[in-house]
């Protein structure tokens, strides 16, 4: 099959044009901006037929996308970070509207301080937004992910926003090869979009997203969106297997590498995974029995095949690319809620948060988690959770803020530092 | 647009096309407004609506328009128009839908949204040159939420945030101004005890393609606290007194519609509002009230006969 090499951003270009979406309503962030820079290229010389249009925020195309869908056209929009938060209230509010379309998220770390490279925080915001949420390793998968989630979003059993993620600079501005699916095969797997009654037109007058008054009418349609929600869970199985049977590659709700005979096994999402995978290779190599479960599908939460994949696991080690405030990792808290209490689930769940704002995690890294694992296994108890950071990193911190120490001394004015000089009353 | 349909009184709709037993207040100004607006605009429009007193309008399962409602939030209503009006284009470009079946996009926010909150939105809107209608009903303060002052709110007025004895500190902004200098198609300020004047904005607004912004002052019983039986003269004497200018802007020049000869003094129409009670009990405030009227006299003293 023909390759090209494309980045993560291109690649998910390449899957809105594939999907032959109608309408891209788009804002500029790092690390997105290439995607709706290659859309707007291919809308402006007509290779892609199509509308796009640039809003003032986030929160208006958040708007416009969710408007767009619900008035019956097929909607792709893309994001990032502060964007995705900014747009918060309006991916809760889309989703109540049933309005299915595609959102890529490009995950960067969340300010304060601001920065610019991944982490899962961003996406994890979104967790309970109601959007489904498809999280991609490389970027073949962020291709495809944008095509699955078309089917899964129009299904009319769930008819829910997706979000599609790829990790910032280590997919969004990495060249992988990636085959571009044969468009006609795209048509068959992926048909025009059936707004079915749920669209805006004179001789169908239609209220959208009307007020409810008190707790019993908004429980139903609340409960109704989360019915739609656990509803993805057999339909994405299905689509996958045809998009299996038409395009060749595996895309099931949870992957599961070398779990099948593992004692240890790492537990995480996104392209970090994919050094999990290598470290799974090295310690097989040295003969540890160690595996790799990676979700594709974080909502609807693929609570079974999960199970079923750590069924006989002694124990799991959790690596968190996100951090809850005073609680620890989002993935260790959801995968022992889904366990807890099942014959045959690991007893011991550790749990390890790292590679926050893109910070590497090393090959002796993987390595020291399986120990601790083992150790905690043996030990019948698992450890407090911990940060992946290093000695180095600390003396290089250390180093920075001695540099900020100087600097502020430096600049800070005469009379300041004679005054705390002499020791005396001391300065303000 | 010379050739307007609606030249007297008669002229105006016969058909009153918005249902009633809606959970507006009684006298509500912005509804009345609302209601001789629809009238004209006719059914084949879909209201995109921001978090405000109207959002109340549509309560599932009941509805009091004939054609189409999408409430939004409170900040993008503009946004959701981009995104109504830009997939109809595309469902009438590609023939999904018969050219009949197409709608006019009409936001419909409070002045909580229109003046704050949802400011960016409709400057973007404005940019990007929507082919909308934006309807403002202007009730001068966050009127659902119990009339707190908001950036629409008079100078000297007591709302639920400004219960001093000099009421709210801050004077109206200019929405006229700021939405005028975006240089959109069309601009008016209504109020609907001038009908006449309202459906003739209106009916040009709907012959014209692009932005098409209308401000309705809005007065309001509950927030301003009068009876509802005075809105009509309330709305009536904002007019005669010079404080609410009816004008439109079109093609880069501002007209005023009427122009009030012999404008009572303001205080004809504060001293029936319980929000300006406090200019004239227990002792009057003339500090406050001469710097009210001046401020009015100054802005009629600028404004040329056309």
């Amino acid at each position: 099959m023909d390759q090209t090499l494309l980045t993560g951003n291109v690649a998910a270009a390449w899957g809105a044009r594939l999907a032959a979406v109608d309408y891209i309503p788009a804002f500029p962030i790092t690390p997105q901006t290439e995607i709706i820079e290659t859309l707007g290229a291919w809308v402006d010389t007509g290779e892609m037929p199509g509308r796009m249009v640039t809003l003032e925020s986030e929160h208006s195309m958040l708007t416009a996308a969710g408007a767009a869908a619900a008035t019956g056209v097929r909607v792709f929009s893309a994001t990032s970070s502060q964007g995705l938060l900014h747009a918060m209230e309006m991916l809760y509010t889309v989703s109540g509207w049933r309005a299915p379309f595609v959102l890529v998220n490009v995950s960067r770390g969340l300010s304060a301080p601001i920065t610019l490279e991944a982490d899962h925080n961003d996406i994890l915001a979104a967790r309970d937004s109601g959007f489904l949420q498809i999280h991609c390793a490389d970027c073949q998968e962020v291709l495809d992910g944008v095509l699955l989630a078309y089917r899964l979003a129009e299904d009319p059993g769930v008819r829910l926003p997706v979000l599609v993620n790829l990790d910032g600079f280590y997919l969004s501005f990495t060249r992988e090869p990636v085959s571009l699916p044969d468009p006609a095969a795209v048509a068959r797997f992926l048909p025009p979009f059936d707004p079915g009654n749920i669209r805006f037109a004179a001789s169908a007058p239609e209220s959208q997203a009307v007020a409810v008054l008190g707790g019993s009418p908004y429980s139903y349609f609340r409960y109704e969106t989360h019915l739609a929600a656990q509803n993805a869970l057999a339909v994405y199985d299905r689509v996958a297997g045809e998009f299996e049977s038409l395009f060749g590659r595996q895309r099931q709700a949870v992957e599961a590498y070398r779990t099948g005979d593992a004692d240890i096994v790492f537990y995480m999402m996104g392209s970090f995974a994919t050094k999990a995978r290598e470290a799974v290779d090295r310690l097989r190599e040295a003969g540890q029995k160690v595996g790799l479960l990676r979700p594709r599908l974080l909502r609807p939460f693929p609570t079974d095949a999960i199970a079923a994949a750590l069924d006989g696991v002694q124990g799991v080690a959790v690596i968190d690319q996100n951090l809850s405030m005073g609680q620890g990792g989002v993935l260790h808290t959801e995968l022992a809620a889904s366990l807890y209490g099942r014959p045959g689930a690991p007893a011991i769940l550790t749990s390890f948060i790292g590679g926050l704002g893109g910070r590497e995690i090393t090959p002796e890294e993987f390595y020291q988690m399986v120990a601790v694992t083992r150790e905690a296994v043996t030990a019948g108890k698992a450890p407090p959770p911990r940060l992946l950071y290093t000695e180095a990193e600390l003396r290089e911190i250390r180093k920075l803020q001695a540099v900020a120490q100087v600097e502020r001394e430096e600049t800070t004015p005469l009379r300041w530092s004679e005054d705390s000089n002499q020791g005396g009353a001391g300065h303000e | 647009m010379s050739d307007a349909r609606i030249k007297r009184m008669k002229d105006l709709p016969s058909t009153h096309l918005l249902g009633t037993g809606t959970p507006m207040c009684s006298g509500c100004g912005g509804l009345e407004a609302l209601h001789e607006i629809y009238d004209v605009l006719g059914e084949k429009t879909v209201f995109v609506n921001a978090a405000g007193c109207m959002t109340l309008l549509s309560v599932y399962p009941f509805t009091p328009f004939r054609g189409s409602w999408l409430y939004t939030a409170m900040a993008s209503a503009p946004a959701g128009a981009q995104g109504v009006r830009d997939a109809l284009d595309i469902l009438l470009e590609q023939g999904r839908i018969p050219p009949e079946d197409d709608l006019e996009v009409v936001v419909l926010t409070g002045d909580g949204s229109a003046y704050g909150m949802g400011m960016s939105a409709t400057s973007g809107a404005m940019d990007r040159n929507l082919d909308f209608i934006y309807l403002c009903y202007d009730n001068e303060g966050y009127g659902n939420t119990g009339q707190q002052y908001s950036s629409a709110t008079p100078h000297g007025a007591a709302t639920s945030t400004s219960r001093g004895s000099r009421g709210y500190p801050g004077y109206k902004k200019d929405l006229f101004a700021v939405w005028a200098a975006h240089a959109p198609a069309y601009v008016a300020t209504v109020i609907g005890s001038e009908p006449l004047d309202l459906a003739r904005k209106i009916e040009k607004a709907k012959e014209i393609r692009g932005p098409r912004m209308i401000i309705a002052l809005s007065p309001c019983p509950t927030g301003w606290d009068y009876d509802p039986k005075l809105s009509v003269e309330i709305g009536k004497l904002a007019v005669s007194t010079g404080v609410w200018p009816l004008k439109e802007y079109i093609d880069g020049k501002v007209t005023h519609t009427r122009l009030p000869h012999d404008r009572p003094p303001v205080e004809e129409y504060l001293k029936l509002q319980g929000r300006f009670a406090h200019l004239f009990e227990p002792a009057r405030d003339e500090e406050l009230l001469a710097d009210i009227q001046a401020r009015v006299d100054r802005y009629w003293e600028n404004v040329t006969p056309a």
